[in-house]
Protein backbone atom coordinates (compact mmCIF):
# COMPACT_ATOMS: atom_id res chain seq x y z
CA UNK A 1 0.00 0.00 0.00
CA UNK A 2 2.72 2.12 1.05
CA UNK A 3 4.85 1.94 -2.65
CA UNK A 4 2.65 0.90 -5.29
CA UNK A 5 0.96 3.82 -7.23
CA UNK A 6 -2.70 2.61 -8.94
CA UNK A 7 -2.17 5.25 -11.08
CA UNK A 8 0.62 7.27 -12.32
CA UNK A 9 -0.39 10.89 -10.81
CA UNK A 10 -1.06 8.94 -7.33
CA UNK A 11 0.55 10.39 -4.55
CA UNK A 12 1.33 7.61 -2.14
CA UNK A 13 2.30 7.56 1.49
CA UNK A 14 5.71 7.02 0.98
CA UNK A 15 5.88 9.76 -1.85
CA UNK A 16 5.14 12.09 1.18
CA UNK A 17 7.00 10.89 4.15
CA UNK A 18 9.01 13.72 3.86
CA UNK A 19 6.07 15.83 4.59
CA UNK A 20 4.89 13.38 7.70
CA UNK A 21 8.57 14.24 8.81
CA UNK A 22 8.57 17.78 8.41
CA UNK A 23 5.29 18.13 10.18
CA UNK A 24 6.22 16.12 12.79
CA UNK A 25 9.62 17.86 13.49
CA UNK A 26 7.36 21.39 13.42
CA UNK A 27 5.20 20.06 15.93
CA UNK A 28 7.30 19.21 18.35
CA UNK A 29 8.75 22.59 18.15
CA UNK A 30 5.60 24.24 18.79
CA UNK A 31 4.50 22.01 21.88
CA UNK A 32 7.85 20.63 23.55
CA UNK A 33 8.82 24.05 25.06
CA UNK A 34 5.13 24.72 26.12
CA UNK A 35 5.02 21.24 28.23
CA UNK A 36 8.81 21.17 29.56
CA UNK A 37 8.62 23.77 31.99
CA UNK A 38 6.17 21.44 33.84
CA UNK A 39 8.63 18.91 34.55
CA UNK A 40 11.26 21.47 35.09
CA UNK A 41 9.31 23.13 38.08
CA UNK A 42 9.18 19.96 40.31
CA UNK A 43 13.36 20.12 40.47
CA UNK A 44 14.33 20.65 43.59
CA UNK A 45 17.80 22.02 43.07
CA UNK A 46 18.89 25.93 42.52
CA UNK A 47 19.24 25.14 38.82
CA UNK A 48 16.87 24.07 36.72
CA UNK A 49 17.45 21.01 35.12
CA UNK A 50 16.17 18.04 33.00
CA UNK A 51 15.45 15.53 33.81
CA UNK A 52 15.28 16.97 37.41
CA UNK A 53 17.53 15.07 39.86
CA UNK A 54 15.44 15.62 42.62
CA UNK A 55 11.51 16.56 43.01
CA UNK A 56 9.84 18.68 45.14
CA UNK A 57 7.59 21.42 45.73
CA UNK A 58 9.93 23.61 46.31
CA UNK A 59 9.18 26.67 44.11
CA UNK A 60 5.27 26.22 43.99
CA UNK A 61 5.96 26.90 47.93
CA UNK A 62 8.17 29.62 47.01
CA UNK A 63 5.52 30.82 45.05
CA UNK A 64 2.35 30.37 46.81
CA UNK A 65 4.43 31.69 50.27
CA UNK A 66 5.80 34.88 48.32
CA UNK A 67 3.13 37.95 49.22
CA UNK A 68 5.02 39.35 46.49
CA UNK A 69 4.05 37.08 43.89
CA UNK A 70 0.58 36.25 45.07
CA UNK A 71 0.02 40.16 45.07
CA UNK A 72 1.13 40.47 41.71
CA UNK A 73 -1.40 37.24 40.42
CA UNK A 74 -4.08 39.55 42.60
CA UNK A 75 -3.34 42.51 40.48
CA UNK A 76 -3.59 40.53 36.91
CA UNK A 77 -7.04 39.05 38.32
CA UNK A 78 -8.35 42.15 39.11
CA UNK A 79 -7.82 44.22 35.63
CA UNK A 80 -8.25 41.20 33.83
CA UNK A 81 -11.17 40.57 34.98
CA UNK A 82 -12.95 43.84 34.90
CA UNK A 83 -11.60 44.04 31.16
CA UNK A 84 -13.01 41.06 30.19
CA UNK A 85 -17.03 42.50 31.04
CA UNK A 86 -16.15 46.16 29.29
CA UNK A 87 -14.74 44.79 26.33
CA UNK A 88 -16.51 42.19 25.54
CA UNK A 89 -19.89 44.64 25.75
CA UNK A 90 -18.03 47.15 24.04
CA UNK A 91 -17.07 45.05 21.48
CA UNK A 92 -20.13 43.41 20.89
CA UNK A 93 -22.04 46.60 20.83
CA UNK A 94 -19.35 47.63 17.83
CA UNK A 95 -19.97 44.18 15.97
CA UNK A 96 -23.59 44.88 16.03
CA UNK A 97 -23.03 48.72 15.14
CA UNK A 98 -20.84 47.57 12.44
CA UNK A 99 -22.58 44.61 10.41
CA UNK A 100 -23.63 44.79 6.99
CA UNK A 101 -23.03 48.50 7.07
CA UNK A 102 -21.13 50.02 5.09
CA UNK A 103 -19.78 53.99 3.98
CA UNK A 104 -17.50 56.43 4.67
CA UNK A 105 -18.08 56.75 9.04
CA UNK A 106 -18.83 52.92 8.99
CA UNK A 107 -15.12 52.04 7.53
CA UNK A 108 -13.57 54.55 9.30
CA UNK A 109 -14.85 53.08 12.20
CA UNK A 110 -13.53 49.28 11.25
CA UNK A 111 -10.19 50.95 10.73
CA UNK A 112 -10.52 52.45 14.29
CA UNK A 113 -11.35 49.79 15.84
CA UNK A 114 -8.46 47.56 14.61
CA UNK A 115 -5.62 49.65 15.39
CA UNK A 116 -4.99 48.39 18.49
CA UNK A 117 -4.01 45.23 17.00
CA UNK A 118 -1.23 46.85 14.62
CA UNK A 119 -0.17 49.64 16.06
CA UNK A 120 3.24 48.20 17.53
CA UNK A 121 2.90 47.76 21.43
CA UNK A 122 6.15 49.47 22.43
CA UNK A 123 4.52 52.53 20.84
CA UNK A 124 1.25 52.58 22.34
CA UNK A 125 2.81 51.78 25.83
CA UNK A 126 5.28 54.63 25.70
CA UNK A 127 2.92 57.11 24.59
CA UNK A 128 0.07 56.07 27.18
CA UNK A 129 2.57 56.33 30.07
CA UNK A 130 3.55 59.85 28.65
CA UNK A 131 -0.63 60.83 28.76
CA UNK A 132 -0.68 58.92 31.93
CA UNK A 133 2.07 60.77 33.90
CA UNK A 134 0.00 64.04 32.70
CA UNK A 135 -3.12 62.75 34.22
CA UNK A 136 -1.14 61.16 37.43
CA UNK A 137 -2.76 57.89 37.12
CA UNK A 138 0.46 55.49 36.19
CA UNK A 139 0.48 52.63 38.35
CA UNK A 140 -3.21 52.43 39.15
CA UNK A 141 -5.68 49.71 38.04
CA UNK A 142 -8.16 51.93 36.76
CA UNK A 143 -5.34 53.42 34.11
CA UNK A 144 -4.45 49.73 33.34
CA UNK A 145 -8.19 48.53 33.25
CA UNK A 146 -8.84 51.28 29.98
CA UNK A 147 -5.11 50.49 28.58
CA UNK A 148 -6.00 46.57 28.16
CA UNK A 149 -9.36 47.00 27.60
CA UNK A 150 -8.38 48.81 24.39
CA UNK A 151 -6.01 46.44 23.55
CA UNK A 152 -9.13 43.69 23.47
CA UNK A 153 -11.32 44.91 21.64
CA UNK A 154 -10.26 44.03 18.26
CA UNK A 155 -10.18 40.29 19.22
CA UNK A 156 -13.90 40.82 20.71
CA UNK A 157 -14.80 42.78 17.43
CA UNK A 158 -13.22 40.42 14.85
CA UNK A 159 -14.79 37.17 17.41
CA UNK A 160 -18.48 38.37 17.65
CA UNK A 161 -17.99 39.97 14.26
CA UNK A 162 -17.35 36.18 12.99
CA UNK A 163 -20.52 35.16 14.61
CA UNK A 164 -23.11 37.73 12.97
CA UNK A 165 -21.92 36.46 9.50
CA UNK A 166 -23.46 33.23 9.89
CA UNK A 167 -26.23 34.14 12.01
CA UNK A 168 -29.10 34.44 9.99
CA UNK A 169 -30.09 38.54 9.75
CA UNK A 170 -34.53 37.60 8.75
CA UNK A 171 -34.90 36.41 12.41
CA UNK A 172 -34.02 39.60 13.90
CA UNK A 173 -36.39 41.79 11.13
CA UNK A 174 -39.02 39.19 12.04
CA UNK A 175 -38.85 39.59 16.09
CA UNK A 176 -39.06 43.66 14.85
CA UNK A 177 -42.04 42.71 12.33
CA UNK A 178 -43.74 41.14 15.15
CA UNK A 179 -43.21 44.16 17.55
CA UNK A 180 -40.23 44.12 19.56
CA UNK A 181 -38.04 46.63 19.88
CA UNK A 182 -33.86 46.80 18.74
CA UNK A 183 -32.97 46.42 21.74
CA UNK A 184 -35.46 43.31 22.96
CA UNK A 185 -34.86 41.71 19.86
CA UNK A 186 -31.51 41.55 19.88
CA UNK A 187 -31.03 40.70 23.94
CA UNK A 188 -34.19 37.38 23.20
CA UNK A 189 -33.32 36.78 19.64
CA UNK A 190 -29.82 37.67 18.20
CA UNK A 191 -27.60 37.49 21.28
CA UNK A 192 -28.76 34.05 22.16
CA UNK A 193 -27.78 32.29 18.77
CA UNK A 194 -24.33 34.14 18.87
CA UNK A 195 -23.27 33.45 22.29
CA UNK A 196 -20.61 31.03 21.20
CA UNK A 197 -18.70 33.89 19.70
CA UNK A 198 -19.53 36.45 21.78
CA UNK A 199 -17.94 33.54 24.56
CA UNK A 200 -14.88 33.48 22.52
CA UNK A 201 -14.33 37.13 22.29
CA UNK A 202 -14.70 37.53 25.97
CA UNK A 203 -11.80 34.30 26.44
CA UNK A 204 -9.99 37.03 24.19
CA UNK A 205 -10.77 39.83 26.36
CA UNK A 206 -9.40 38.02 29.19
CA UNK A 207 -6.35 36.36 27.81
CA UNK A 208 -5.23 39.95 25.87
CA UNK A 209 -5.53 41.30 29.40
CA UNK A 210 -4.07 38.49 31.83
CA UNK A 211 -0.66 38.33 29.24
CA UNK A 212 -0.14 41.64 27.92
CA UNK A 213 3.54 42.57 29.73
CA UNK A 214 4.03 45.72 27.16
CA UNK A 215 2.36 48.21 28.68
CA UNK A 216 1.75 46.64 31.63
CA UNK A 217 5.78 47.12 32.18
CA UNK A 218 5.60 50.94 31.64
CA UNK A 219 2.07 51.86 33.46
CA UNK A 220 1.85 49.51 36.36
CA UNK A 221 4.22 49.78 38.83
CA UNK A 222 4.70 49.04 42.97
CA UNK A 223 1.93 47.57 44.45
CA UNK A 224 -0.33 47.10 41.31
CA UNK A 225 2.33 45.64 39.09
CA UNK A 226 0.85 42.74 37.64
CA UNK A 227 2.09 39.27 37.29
CA UNK A 228 3.37 39.76 33.63
CA UNK A 229 5.50 42.66 34.94
CA UNK A 230 6.87 40.55 37.91
CA UNK A 231 8.01 37.43 35.97
CA UNK A 232 9.89 39.66 32.63
CA UNK A 233 11.72 41.53 35.27
CA UNK A 234 12.52 38.27 37.04
CA UNK A 235 13.56 36.23 33.93
CA UNK A 236 15.47 39.17 32.61
CA UNK A 237 17.65 40.31 35.88
CA UNK A 238 18.25 36.14 37.02
CA UNK A 239 16.69 32.70 36.05
CA UNK A 240 14.89 31.72 39.25
CA UNK A 241 13.11 28.50 39.05
CA UNK A 242 9.76 30.46 41.05
CA UNK A 243 8.83 31.46 37.26
CA UNK A 244 8.85 28.12 36.18
CA UNK A 245 6.43 26.83 38.79
CA UNK A 246 4.09 30.04 37.50
CA UNK A 247 4.35 29.03 33.70
CA UNK A 248 3.40 25.39 35.17
CA UNK A 249 0.38 26.96 36.15
CA UNK A 250 -0.56 28.75 33.34
CA UNK A 251 0.38 26.17 30.66
CA UNK A 252 -1.54 23.78 33.11
CA UNK A 253 -4.60 26.35 32.78
CA UNK A 254 -4.37 26.83 28.99
CA UNK A 255 -3.90 22.65 28.39
CA UNK A 256 -7.32 22.45 31.01
CA UNK A 257 -9.29 24.76 28.96
CA UNK A 258 -8.24 23.10 25.84
CA UNK A 259 -9.09 19.73 27.20
CA UNK A 260 -12.47 21.53 27.62
CA UNK A 261 -12.63 22.69 24.90
CA UNK A 262 -12.13 19.43 22.96
CA UNK A 263 -14.97 17.41 25.12
CA UNK A 264 -17.53 20.39 24.69
CA UNK A 265 -17.09 20.40 20.87
CA UNK A 266 -17.22 16.74 20.40
CA UNK A 267 -20.33 15.98 22.81
CA UNK A 268 -22.09 19.13 20.65
CA UNK A 269 -20.97 16.83 17.30
CA UNK B 1 -39.84 41.46 1.69
CA UNK B 2 -39.31 41.28 5.71
CA UNK B 3 -37.40 44.33 5.79
CA UNK B 4 -39.63 46.55 4.51
CA UNK B 5 -42.78 45.52 6.22
CA UNK B 6 -40.74 45.87 9.56
CA UNK B 7 -40.22 49.51 9.06
CA UNK B 8 -43.89 49.86 9.12
CA UNK B 9 -44.79 48.33 12.10
CA UNK B 10 -42.76 49.71 15.33
CA UNK B 11 -46.17 50.72 16.63
CA UNK B 12 -45.12 52.65 20.21
CA UNK B 13 -42.83 55.05 18.55
CA UNK B 14 -44.24 56.50 15.60
CA UNK B 15 -47.15 57.78 15.86
CA UNK B 16 -49.20 56.73 12.50
CA UNK B 17 -47.26 58.45 10.00
CA UNK B 18 -48.33 58.20 6.61
CA UNK B 19 -45.59 55.41 5.44
CA UNK B 20 -43.67 57.06 1.93
CA UNK B 21 -40.34 57.53 0.67
CA UNK B 22 -39.85 60.63 2.93
CA UNK B 23 -40.85 58.63 6.36
CA UNK B 24 -38.59 55.65 5.06
CA UNK B 25 -35.66 57.73 4.85
CA UNK B 26 -35.99 59.25 8.14
CA UNK B 27 -35.91 56.19 9.51
CA UNK B 28 -33.51 54.72 8.12
CA UNK B 29 -30.97 57.37 9.07
CA UNK B 30 -32.21 57.33 12.52
CA UNK B 31 -30.94 53.70 12.07
CA UNK B 32 -28.10 54.44 10.91
CA UNK B 33 -27.30 56.93 14.00
CA UNK B 34 -28.03 54.37 16.05
CA UNK B 35 -25.76 51.84 14.66
CA UNK B 36 -22.88 54.37 14.93
CA UNK B 37 -23.94 55.08 18.33
CA UNK B 38 -23.14 51.49 19.43
CA UNK B 39 -19.24 51.67 18.09
CA UNK B 40 -19.20 55.01 19.81
CA UNK B 41 -17.96 53.86 23.68
CA UNK B 42 -15.17 51.61 22.10
CA UNK B 43 -13.93 54.53 19.38
CA UNK B 44 -14.30 56.64 22.71
CA UNK B 45 -11.83 54.59 24.54
CA UNK B 46 -9.27 53.97 21.36
CA UNK B 47 -9.62 57.26 20.99
CA UNK B 48 -8.32 58.60 24.32
CA UNK B 49 -5.93 55.63 24.97
CA UNK B 50 -4.55 54.98 21.59
CA UNK B 51 -4.82 57.50 19.28
CA UNK B 52 -3.93 60.65 21.50
CA UNK B 53 -1.34 59.34 23.42
CA UNK B 54 0.01 57.71 19.98
CA UNK B 55 -0.36 61.11 18.15
CA UNK B 56 1.08 63.30 21.01
CA UNK B 57 4.31 61.27 20.64
CA UNK B 58 4.41 62.13 16.72
CA UNK B 59 3.77 65.96 17.81
CA UNK B 60 6.89 65.39 20.00
CA UNK B 61 8.96 63.94 17.51
CA UNK B 62 8.72 67.38 15.79
CA UNK B 63 10.16 69.45 18.83
CA UNK B 64 14.12 69.70 20.48
CA UNK B 65 13.82 69.20 24.20
CA UNK B 66 14.05 72.99 24.58
CA UNK B 67 10.57 73.36 22.49
CA UNK B 68 11.65 74.18 19.21
CA UNK B 69 10.69 72.99 16.13
CA UNK B 70 13.12 70.59 14.58
CA UNK B 71 14.08 67.81 12.23
CA UNK B 72 16.99 67.00 14.21
CA UNK B 73 14.72 63.85 15.77
CA UNK B 74 14.74 62.54 12.56
CA UNK B 75 18.44 63.46 11.40
CA UNK B 76 19.83 61.63 14.28
CA UNK B 77 18.02 58.63 13.14
CA UNK B 78 20.85 58.48 10.72
CA UNK B 79 23.42 57.79 12.93
CA UNK B 80 25.07 54.77 13.00
CA UNK B 81 23.71 53.67 16.38
CA UNK B 82 20.29 53.60 14.68
CA UNK B 83 20.89 52.42 11.40
CA UNK B 84 22.59 49.04 12.79
CA UNK B 85 18.71 48.71 15.13
CA UNK B 86 17.31 49.45 11.83
CA UNK B 87 19.29 46.73 9.59
CA UNK B 88 19.07 44.26 12.87
CA UNK B 89 15.31 44.82 12.78
CA UNK B 90 14.35 44.02 9.13
CA UNK B 91 17.21 41.47 8.79
CA UNK B 92 15.26 39.62 12.50
CA UNK B 93 12.13 40.25 10.94
CA UNK B 94 12.56 38.80 7.43
CA UNK B 95 14.16 35.97 8.73
CA UNK B 96 11.96 34.58 11.08
CA UNK B 97 9.23 35.61 8.53
CA UNK B 98 10.89 33.36 6.34
CA UNK B 99 10.93 30.40 8.42
CA UNK B 100 7.85 30.60 9.73
CA UNK B 101 6.47 30.43 6.14
CA UNK B 102 8.93 27.47 4.97
CA UNK B 103 7.68 25.76 8.99
CA UNK B 104 3.85 26.71 8.76
CA UNK B 105 3.12 25.62 5.20
CA UNK B 106 3.43 21.61 5.55
CA UNK B 107 1.64 21.77 8.82
CA UNK B 108 -1.10 23.91 7.82
CA UNK B 109 -1.43 21.89 4.38
CA UNK B 110 -1.77 18.35 6.64
CA UNK B 111 -3.61 20.33 8.73
CA UNK B 112 -6.06 20.67 6.23
CA UNK B 113 -5.87 17.54 4.25
CA UNK B 114 -5.55 14.71 7.33
CA UNK B 115 -8.43 12.66 8.58
CA UNK B 116 -10.46 14.44 11.44
CA UNK B 117 -8.66 12.83 14.09
CA UNK B 118 -4.91 13.63 13.09
CA UNK B 119 -6.11 17.48 11.73
CA UNK B 120 -7.34 17.58 15.53
CA UNK B 121 -4.09 16.82 17.04
CA UNK B 122 -1.99 18.93 14.69
CA UNK B 123 -4.49 21.85 15.70
CA UNK B 124 -3.88 21.35 19.36
CA UNK B 125 -0.53 21.60 18.59
CA UNK B 126 -0.90 24.59 17.53
CA UNK B 127 -3.00 26.05 19.48
CA UNK B 128 -1.15 25.37 22.44
CA UNK B 129 1.54 27.46 21.69
CA UNK B 130 -1.16 30.29 20.37
CA UNK B 131 -2.86 30.03 23.94
CA UNK B 132 0.37 30.18 25.75
CA UNK B 133 1.83 33.44 27.51
CA UNK B 134 4.59 34.55 25.14
CA UNK B 135 6.63 35.18 28.47
CA UNK B 136 6.10 31.55 29.30
CA UNK B 137 7.07 30.03 26.07
CA UNK B 138 10.12 32.86 26.19
CA UNK B 139 11.28 31.85 29.68
CA UNK B 140 11.24 27.93 28.29
CA UNK B 141 13.65 28.80 25.53
CA UNK B 142 15.94 30.39 27.78
CA UNK B 143 15.94 27.53 29.74
CA UNK B 144 16.30 25.19 27.08
CA UNK B 145 18.80 26.80 25.00
CA UNK B 146 21.06 27.93 27.60
CA UNK B 147 24.49 26.50 28.11
CA UNK B 148 24.02 23.46 30.66
CA UNK B 149 20.60 23.53 28.97
CA UNK B 150 18.51 20.20 27.56
CA UNK B 151 19.72 21.67 23.66
CA UNK B 152 23.17 21.63 24.83
CA UNK B 153 23.13 18.54 26.78
CA UNK B 154 21.71 16.35 23.80
CA UNK B 155 24.16 18.23 21.07
CA UNK B 156 27.19 16.91 23.18
CA UNK B 157 25.89 13.45 24.31
CA UNK B 158 24.97 12.69 20.26
CA UNK B 159 28.31 13.74 19.47
CA UNK B 160 27.94 16.92 17.57
CA UNK B 161 30.10 19.27 19.56
CA UNK B 162 32.37 19.00 22.31
CA UNK B 163 31.83 22.16 24.11
CA UNK B 164 28.33 23.79 25.01
CA UNK B 165 26.92 26.21 22.13
CA UNK B 166 25.90 29.92 22.80
CA UNK B 167 22.65 29.09 21.39
CA UNK B 168 20.84 32.27 23.34
CA UNK B 169 21.47 35.97 24.52
CA UNK B 170 22.05 36.47 20.17
CA UNK B 171 20.71 36.40 17.42
CA UNK B 172 20.16 33.26 16.89
CA UNK B 173 18.50 32.76 20.44
CA UNK B 174 15.83 35.48 19.59
CA UNK B 175 14.85 34.40 15.88
CA UNK B 176 14.44 30.34 17.41
CA UNK B 177 12.39 31.83 19.96
CA UNK B 178 10.71 34.33 18.01
CA UNK B 179 9.37 31.73 15.55
CA UNK B 180 8.37 29.87 18.27
CA UNK B 181 5.73 32.65 19.32
CA UNK B 182 4.81 33.70 15.31
CA UNK B 183 4.27 30.27 13.93
CA UNK B 184 0.75 30.12 15.11
CA UNK B 185 0.05 33.41 13.48
CA UNK B 186 1.24 32.13 9.96
CA UNK B 187 -0.30 28.65 10.15
CA UNK B 188 -3.94 30.12 11.06
CA UNK B 189 -4.97 31.72 8.47
CA UNK B 190 -2.76 29.95 5.86
CA UNK B 191 -5.31 26.84 7.10
CA UNK B 192 -8.58 28.76 6.49
CA UNK B 193 -7.10 29.37 2.94
CA UNK B 194 -6.52 26.33 2.43
CA UNK B 195 -10.07 24.41 3.89
CA UNK B 196 -11.47 27.03 1.05
CA UNK B 197 -9.92 25.36 -1.90
CA UNK B 198 -12.17 22.84 -3.92
CA UNK B 199 -10.56 19.42 -3.69
CA UNK B 200 -11.82 18.67 -6.74
CA UNK B 201 -10.14 21.00 -8.68
CA UNK B 202 -6.76 18.93 -7.79
CA UNK B 203 -8.74 16.11 -9.30
CA UNK B 204 -9.89 17.41 -12.24
CA UNK B 205 -5.90 18.51 -12.74
CA UNK B 206 -5.16 14.96 -12.45
CA UNK B 207 -7.48 14.39 -14.99
CA UNK B 208 -6.45 16.44 -17.20
CA UNK B 209 -2.82 15.06 -17.06
CA UNK B 210 -1.19 17.09 -14.72
CA UNK B 211 1.62 15.90 -12.34
CA UNK B 212 1.06 15.91 -8.72
CA UNK B 213 3.92 18.72 -8.87
CA UNK B 214 2.31 20.70 -11.58
CA UNK B 215 -1.09 20.33 -9.98
CA UNK B 216 0.41 21.70 -6.41
CA UNK B 217 2.08 24.60 -8.39
CA UNK B 218 -0.76 25.59 -10.83
CA UNK B 219 -3.96 25.04 -9.17
CA UNK B 220 -3.09 24.58 -5.38
CA UNK B 221 -1.11 27.07 -4.48
CA UNK B 222 -2.09 30.36 -6.48
CA UNK B 223 -5.40 29.57 -4.09
CA UNK B 224 -3.59 29.68 -0.77
CA UNK B 225 -1.22 32.73 -1.61
CA UNK B 226 -3.85 35.38 -0.42
CA UNK B 227 -3.77 33.26 2.86
CA UNK B 228 -0.12 33.00 2.99
CA UNK B 229 0.04 36.50 1.91
CA UNK B 230 -1.85 38.05 5.20
CA UNK B 231 -0.17 35.27 7.43
CA UNK B 232 3.21 36.48 6.29
CA UNK B 233 2.46 40.10 6.16
CA UNK B 234 1.12 39.73 9.87
CA UNK B 235 4.31 38.18 11.02
CA UNK B 236 6.21 40.56 9.47
CA UNK B 237 4.57 43.72 10.95
CA UNK B 238 4.50 41.84 14.68
CA UNK B 239 8.18 41.19 14.40
CA UNK B 240 8.84 44.61 13.44
CA UNK B 241 7.39 46.08 16.65
CA UNK B 242 8.29 42.61 19.18
CA UNK B 243 9.50 43.85 22.23
CA UNK B 244 9.40 40.93 24.63
CA UNK B 245 11.16 37.83 23.17
CA UNK B 246 14.45 39.92 21.83
CA UNK B 247 14.81 41.52 25.33
CA UNK B 248 14.58 38.67 26.59
CA UNK B 249 16.38 36.16 24.49
CA UNK B 250 18.97 38.94 22.75
CA UNK B 251 20.20 39.26 25.98
CA UNK B 252 21.40 43.03 24.85
CA UNK B 253 23.10 41.82 21.92
CA UNK B 254 19.84 42.13 19.44
CA UNK B 255 18.81 45.52 19.79
CA UNK B 256 15.88 46.09 18.28
CA UNK B 257 13.72 49.07 17.13
CA UNK B 258 10.58 48.66 20.22
CA UNK B 259 14.15 47.80 22.34
CA UNK B 260 15.52 51.27 21.32
CA UNK B 261 12.27 53.27 21.63
CA UNK B 262 11.77 51.82 25.18
CA UNK B 263 15.57 52.47 26.09
CA UNK B 264 15.43 56.39 24.77
CA UNK B 265 12.60 56.76 27.33
CA UNK B 266 13.54 54.45 30.30
CA UNK B 267 17.36 55.14 30.15
CA UNK B 268 17.81 58.35 28.91
CA UNK B 269 14.23 60.14 29.21
CA UNK B 270 14.87 61.50 25.80
CA UNK B 271 11.21 61.97 23.81
CA UNK B 272 11.73 63.12 20.60
CA UNK B 273 14.02 60.48 19.45
CA UNK B 274 11.90 57.79 20.96
CA UNK B 275 9.39 59.56 18.85
CA UNK B 276 11.03 60.01 16.07
CA UNK B 277 11.69 56.36 15.99
CA UNK B 278 8.05 55.43 16.81
CA UNK B 279 7.05 57.10 13.47
CA UNK B 280 9.20 55.99 11.29
CA UNK B 281 8.25 52.29 13.20
CA UNK B 282 4.36 53.14 12.45
CA UNK B 283 5.02 54.18 8.96
CA UNK B 284 7.05 51.30 7.90
CA UNK B 285 4.45 48.66 9.49
CA UNK B 286 1.24 50.62 7.41
CA UNK B 287 3.54 50.64 4.04
CA UNK B 288 4.01 46.74 4.95
CA UNK B 289 0.60 46.23 4.81
CA UNK B 290 0.03 48.40 2.26
CA UNK B 291 2.67 46.32 -0.26
CA UNK B 292 0.95 43.20 0.94
CA UNK B 293 -2.69 44.44 0.26
CA UNK B 294 -1.67 45.88 -3.20
CA UNK B 295 0.22 42.30 -3.80
CA UNK B 296 -2.76 40.35 -2.46
CA UNK B 297 -4.78 41.68 -4.90
CA UNK B 298 -2.66 41.66 -8.10
CA UNK B 299 -1.77 38.04 -7.25
CA UNK B 300 -5.53 37.42 -6.36
CA UNK B 301 -7.07 38.27 -10.22
CA UNK B 302 -10.53 37.93 -10.11
CA UNK B 303 -11.80 36.68 -7.56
Amino acid sequence: MLNTPVTETQITHANRLWLYAVVTLVTIFLVVPCILVVPMSFSASEYLEFPPSELSLRWYRAFLGSPEWLGALWTSIKVAVPVTFIATALGTAAAWGLHRRFGLLFTLSRSLYMLPMLVPLILIAVGVFFVYARLGINGTIGGLIAAHTMLALPFVLIAVGNGLTSFDMNQHQVSRSLGASEFVAFFTVTLPQIRISVLSGAVFAFVTSFDEVVVALYISSGKNETLTRRMFSNIRDQVDPTVAAISSLLVSVVIIGMVLFLLLRKEEA
Amino acid sequence: MIAETSLSVTPRRSPRRPLNAQTLRVQARRERLGRIGLTLPGSILICVVLLIPVGWLFYLSAFDAAGNLTWANYERLGRSLYLRSFFTTFRVAGIVTLLTVLMGYPVAYMMSHARPRMATVILVAVMLPFWTSVLVRTYAWLVLLQRTGLVNGWLQSLGLTNEPLALVHNELGTIIGMTHVMLPFLILPLYASMKAVDPALMKAAANCGATPAQAFRQVYFPQTIAGLGAGAGLVFVLCLGFFVTPVLLGGGRVYMWAMQIGDNISLYGNWGSASALGVVLVLATGLVLFAIRILLKLAGGPR
